[in-house]
């Protein structure tokens, strides 16, 4: 038996003139899944998030949400439908302390479309967030300007403008770039919890072997096209990914 | 035995923590005098000065208004080269509201903020999703070619203009009322930028993308802010008109465009108080020049560059900064 997708993408294209970034990608994530996607360099990674979230309009093809097409949608009507992503070039703020970065998605229609969790002071949940995602409390890393944080507070703070929607599906484009190991030891367990609450995750990322430990899945991007879709284990083993995106050597074992 | 000065600048709790300032008078005072000391001398100002002066201070306001209108809008990332278009839809609006419809004074400036800054919007929705430089041209060029339209379609008066507009009651009600909707824009609308609407309203500048994964429609939030800007700017118009008992195609002038970012820029920009200030200092300077002529706004001109060089944080920053530093002359050994 199979419940219908909670995100289904169809024949998605996009070029930009003759360059065709993306080229019929089709895929369906399960409510709860963690997919994973990878792919070289200018695979096409980002613009398949882009085509999503509709801050690229794709040339041809769909994406249905919960069985609805929104592929139509200006980008701000998705995240209102619970579509929330964070961005590889994290751009906070920068003159603004830490936590009143997330007034702006506290701010969100959606809050109030959503029961009346998270609302009222908005300085006080945002602290909250902010301890989510690993700010110490009492300390005064949440208080200080954004420009002065450093990279693995950064992308903990897109990760909690992202976390601050309530977000159904979540998009996380190369969460890890840029990261340390230990902060890449320190963010996955604040993932881990989110799909323990039942959220459905997409995650863009090149640090495999941090990534093939949470994925279920994982859907391999070439050339703007899809070349594998399945367990990690077994994508890896098929000889179209070795050639393009591993070498011939297997060198994830 | 050497000096050095040493430069203590005030905690962040001193400055802000609400509860602190209770604890002593000086506190309070120090607190409170940036905020009643403009107040009362806005008040008082009117009472000192001779009737010609009272006219420059007239403008004073207005040039504030404007200067506050295109913060508020380059804050929203929005930076207008055309403050005119606002006060000119505004100075026409009312100007028309008085002379086809006998409409008096004390009812048609308000309508015609409102209709005037309506007007502005509707005619710069278009352009909303421009950013930066593309957004600033699109405004230069509306009030250039306003004024061409009226002089060869000799529509409400033409080159003429309209005159014989009612005036105000009296220079007195004049004098206060442009001075109080001064104060509460000044105050009333810092409020608004500090609150969590404004904060969104700066996220737009800052990284328009960030704002619209919050689900924000930023065209909507642009649309309101410019709205509220070309009601400020609309309402600076239409109060001139009934001034000088006349509008005509002066309005759309350069100088109603240039003056109100030269004044924000001088005063400090990002701040409404800076923007004010600088109205405050450039116009009276430009009236004690009035000599020179047509120089003046070359004069403009030179204070922009020399003040963007020198102090691009602008004077109001400058005196805040030293506001809240104490500076003594400490002996090392």
């Amino acid at each position: 038996m199979t419940e219908s997708p909670l995100l289904e993408a169809v024949e998605l294209s996009k070029s930009f003139g003759g360059v065709r970034a993306v080229h019929s990608v089709s895929f369906a994530i399960q409510s709860g899944e963690l997919m994973g996607v990878i792919g070289p360099n200018g695979s096409g990674k980002t613009t398949l998030v882009n085509l999503i979230t509709r801050f690229v309009k794709p040339t041809s093809g769909k994406v249905l949400f919960k069985g609805e097409t929104i592929s139509h949608l200006p980008p701000h009507r998705i995240v209102r439908m619970g579509i929330s992503r964070t961005f590889q070039m994290v751009k906070p703020f920068y003159q603004l302390p830490a936590y009143k970065n997330l007034i702006i998605p506290l701010y969100s229609p959606r809050m109030k479309m959503l029961a009346g969790r998270r609302y009222g002071d908005r300085n006080a949940v945002a602290l909250d967030l902010l301890e989510e995602v690993g700010f110490e409390r009492d300390a005064f890393v949440a208080y200080k300007p954004a420009g002065a944080l450093p990279q693995g507070y950064l992308k903990r703070l897109e990760l909690a403008k992202t976390i601050a929607l309530e977000p159904e599906l979540i998009i996380l484009d190369e969460l890890f770039s840029g990261l340390s190991l230990a902060e890449v030891a320190s963010i996955v367990p604040i993932i881990e919890k989110l799909r323990l609450e039942g959220k459905t995750i997409i995650m863009i990322e090149h640090r495999l072997r941090e990534l093939f430990r949470i994925a279920d899945r994982v859907i391999v991007m070439n050339y703007g096209e899809k070349i594998a879709d399945g367990k990690a284990a077994e994508v890896m083993e098929s000889d179209a990914v070795k050639n393009a995106y591993l070498g011939t050597e297997n060198v994830c074992k | 035995m050497n000096q050095r000065k040493e430069r203590i600048d005030r905690g962040i709790r001193v400055r802000s923590g609400d509860v602190f300032a209770l604890s002593s008078w000086r506190e309070m005072a120090y607190l409170a005098a940036p905020r009643i000391l403009p107040v009362a001398l806005c008040l008082l100002l009117p009472l000192v000065l001779s009737p010609y002066w009272q006219k420059v201070l007239l403008s004073v306001a207005v040039f504030a208004l404007l200067a506050i209108s295109w913060d508020i809008l380059a804050r929203t990332g929005m930076v207008s080269l055309g403050q005119a278009l606002f006060f000119g839809m505004g100075a026409y609006c009312s100007g028309i509201f008085n002379h086809y419809w006998g409409i008096p004074p004390l009812f048609a400036i308000p309508l015609a903020a409102v209709a005037g800054g309506l007007l502005s919007t509707l005619m710069l929705l278009p352009v909303l999703r421009l950013r930066g430089i593309y957004f600033s041209m699109v405004t230069l060029v509306i009030p250039l070619m306003l004024v061409r339209v009226i002089e060869a379609t000799k529509i409400f008066g033409g080159t003429e203009g309209l005159s014989g507009m009612d005036p105000l009651p009296s220079r007195w009600v004049e004098m206060y009322a442009v001075l109080a909707v001064l104060l509460a824009a000044l105050f009333g609308f810092r409020r608004v930028m500090d609150s969590d609407y404004g904060l969104v309203l700066r996220g737009i500048a800052d990284n328009d993308r960030s704002v619209i994964n919050a689900g924000i429609n930023i065209y909507w939030f642009k649309a309101q802010s410019l709205f509220i800007c070309a009601s400020i700017g609309a309402f600076a118009g239409a109060f001139m008109t009934h001034v000088y008992m006349f509008v005509g195609m002066p309005v759309f002038a350069l100088d109603y465009s240039i003056l109100p970012i030269a004044a924000a820029v001088v005063g400090g920009p990002g701040t409404l108080a800076g923007a004010t200030f600088g109205a405050f200092l450039l116009v009276p300077l430009s009236e004690a020049l009035r000599g020179i002529g047509g120089l003046r706004i070359v004069l403009y001109g030179v204070f922009l560059v020399v003040f963007i060089v020198a102090l691009p944080e602008g004077i109001f920053h400058y005196i805040q900064r030293k506001y809240h530093q104490v500076e003594r002359w400490v002996e090392v050994e």
